[in-house]
């Protein structure tokens, strides 16, 4: 249940939401590019089966947060996170946590398309293929089950072995999410996913998410607001690396609690 | 805004003159190249004939052909390919995926340049100082690919370099975001995608290593008859041809012209194949 803390007009304002259904939960995370702060004291919660946004100007850290989420920042030194970040209660900020198997729990579908240089199918099996020994018959369903739930399959049915590189950009990036869910991960980061698409493929990809929600603890980070207010259940507002608001999408985009929320959601700035 | 006439057409003037120099220079150079390659082609193709491709390189005054020289570069050759590759995809894919900024990573980044540079002739010194005057105490085919792998070592490993760096971020990211282990990703994703540029590489290498005569002069040395032992001297087209360029007799000469003509025909072939793999590359 959502309870904001109520003053008038509050600098920050973070809802609390039930903890039984929080899956992933983010305490006090600060942020570091070398000596660039760039996330100060971010605490958000990620509902179970639910999808979130992270809306806010650019720069703001939005990025940067779903990064950390997955550990992404850790291929590059100088980057470091510290505070908590908790899956199902474990804290993957820890040392000696797996980045292999957090990120197959974790998966990511990222701004630009980026099918890897080989067929469709061999695109969603790769993932499956390093975590599981599927016979050719599982992995076959598989590759269709994934594909079908991207809204992807009746497009590329006839069409498996051709590379994935030759689909139409909207394509490709359904493929990275059929790709994604193929593993079968629990969460799903979506760091800007329509950006590079045309408005018929961020619809259909809209569409998506949605249905994907069922299953899925989904985040996803937009500069569409449209796009945050049809997909959403929370919302979270970043600016300047701090997170200003957070709560149900219905009430941030209706009533927000901060001036700051308020003026960039009504496009006083931003 | 006064624009003066006069000044315009000294511009013009000034412009016309400049192109004509460059235009004058260009063919300068065009008319040596068309020089050198009229003389080859004339002399070459007059030295050609069925056997030069079937008898082994004969004495003065006889019958004979390259039979021998050509089997024992292409040896050589695929020898020093098999090394070079391994060492400098291996080398490069250091370079471009885990050295960095890294300082051992400069070092061995600078070495490479240094290398790719480096006098063909000290590396053939190298080589005989190490394999053949101290470990295998005569001269041998693999000395001679060893040779010509340390002269390909660096182009491959520079261009596997570039062509890795040039793979987007994300590639490289959505491969680690499925949880996938980074040398996977490199094998699987990065390779495949880095391909043509690699195989460019390898085949610029080759050109650059199949008409190297210095190494070879201190390493495989040479060989009448028709050895298809690597580890006995070997018969090669470059010091055949340096060989037989510096004799005193007409067939031999012709010989030696004909092995030039081989020599220069299969590096433009692979530098045609090169060129048609990446601009396959650059269309996909």
């Amino acid at each position: 249940m959502t309870t904001t803390i109520a003053t008038e007009n509050p600098e920050i304002s973070v809802a609390e939401i039930d903890k039984a259904k929080v899956k992933l939960d983010v305490q006090g995370l600060d942020f570091y590019y070398g000596k660039s702060h760039s996330l100060k004291a971010v605490s958000i919660p990620f509902a179970n089966k639910a999808v979130t946004a992270l809306i806010g100007p650019s720069g703001c850290g939005k990025s940067t947060l779903l990064r950390t989420l997955n550990r992404m920042y850790a291929l590059y030194p100088g980057q470091r996170a510290t505070g908590k970040i908790l899956l199902d209660g474990e804290d993957i900020l820890r040392p000696g946590v797996d980045l292999s198997m957090l990120r197959a729990r974790i998966g990511m579908v990222f701004q630009k398309p980026t099918p890897f240089p080989m067929s469709i199918f061999d695109n969603v099996a790769f993932g499956v293929k390093l975590y599981e020994s599927l016979s050719k018959s599982e992995m076959a369903e598989r590759v269709e089950e994934s594909l079908r739930r991207a809204a992807l399959w009746d497009e590329v049915k006839d069409k498996l072995n051709a590379p994935g590189l030759g689909l139409s950009g909207g394509q490709q990036q359904r493929l990275c999410v059929a790709r994604g869910i193929a593993v079968k991960p629990e969460i799903l980061l979506l760091d800007e996913p329509t950006s590079a698409l045309d408005p018929i493929s961020s619809a259909k990809l809209e569409e998506t998410v949605i249905q994907l929600k069922a299953d899925y603890t989904i985040v996803i980070v937009t500069h569409n607001l449209g796009q945050a207010a049809r997909v959403s259940d929370y919302t979270g507002f970043m600016y300047l690396g701090e997170l200003v608001e957070f709560g149900e999408t219905a009430t941030m985009f209706t009533r927000p609690a901060t001036r700051r929320a308020s003026d960039y959601i009504t496009g006083r700035f931003g | 805004m006064a624009v003066s006439a006069a000044r315009v057409m000294s511009r013009r003037l000034a412009n016309g003159a400049f192109t004509a120099f460059c235009v004058l220079v260009t063919l300068l150079a065009l008319a040596f190249l068309a020089a050198i390659l009229t003389t080859l082609i004339q002399k070459g193709v007059a030295g050609l004939s069925v056997d030069t491709f079937t008898m082994n390189t004969p004495a003065a005054g006889s019958r004979g052909g390259l039979l021998n020289a050509i089997i024992g570069s292409v040896l050589l050759c695929l020898y020093a390919m098999a090394i070079a590759l391994v060492l400098g995809i291996l080398a490069g894919t250091w370079l471009a995926e885990y050295a960095g900024d890294s300082r051992y990573g400069s070092v061995v980044r600078f070495i490479n340049d240094v290398l790719l540079s480096a006098p063909s002739i000290l590396i053939g010194l190298f080589v005989w100082q190490i394999m053949v005057a101290n470990l295998l105490h005569h001269f041998s085919g693999y000395a001679g690919s060893v040779a010509l792998a340390l002269i390909a070592v660096p182009v491959i490993a520079r261009t596997t370099e570039d062509v890795l760096r040039l793979q987007p971020t994300s590639l490289r990211e959505s491969g680690v975001a499925l949880g996938t282990p980074f040398w996977t990703v490199i094998r699987s994703i990065l390779w495949k995608s880095a391909s043509a540029g690699i195989l460019t590489g390898g085949l610029l290498a080759f050109a650059r290593i199949s008409g190297e005569t210095a190494p070879l002069l201190f390493t495989a040395l040479n060989n009448q008859f028709l050895s298809l032992d690597m580890s006995k001297e070997m018969a090669n087209l470059p010091v055949l041809m340096f060989n037989f360029a510096l004799s005193a007799y007409d067939d031999l000469q012709r010989l030696a012209w004909a092995a030039a003509l081989i020599v220069s025909g299969s590096v433009l072939g692979v530098t045609v194949i090169a060129r048609l793999v990446s601009r396959e590359q650059k269309q996909g």
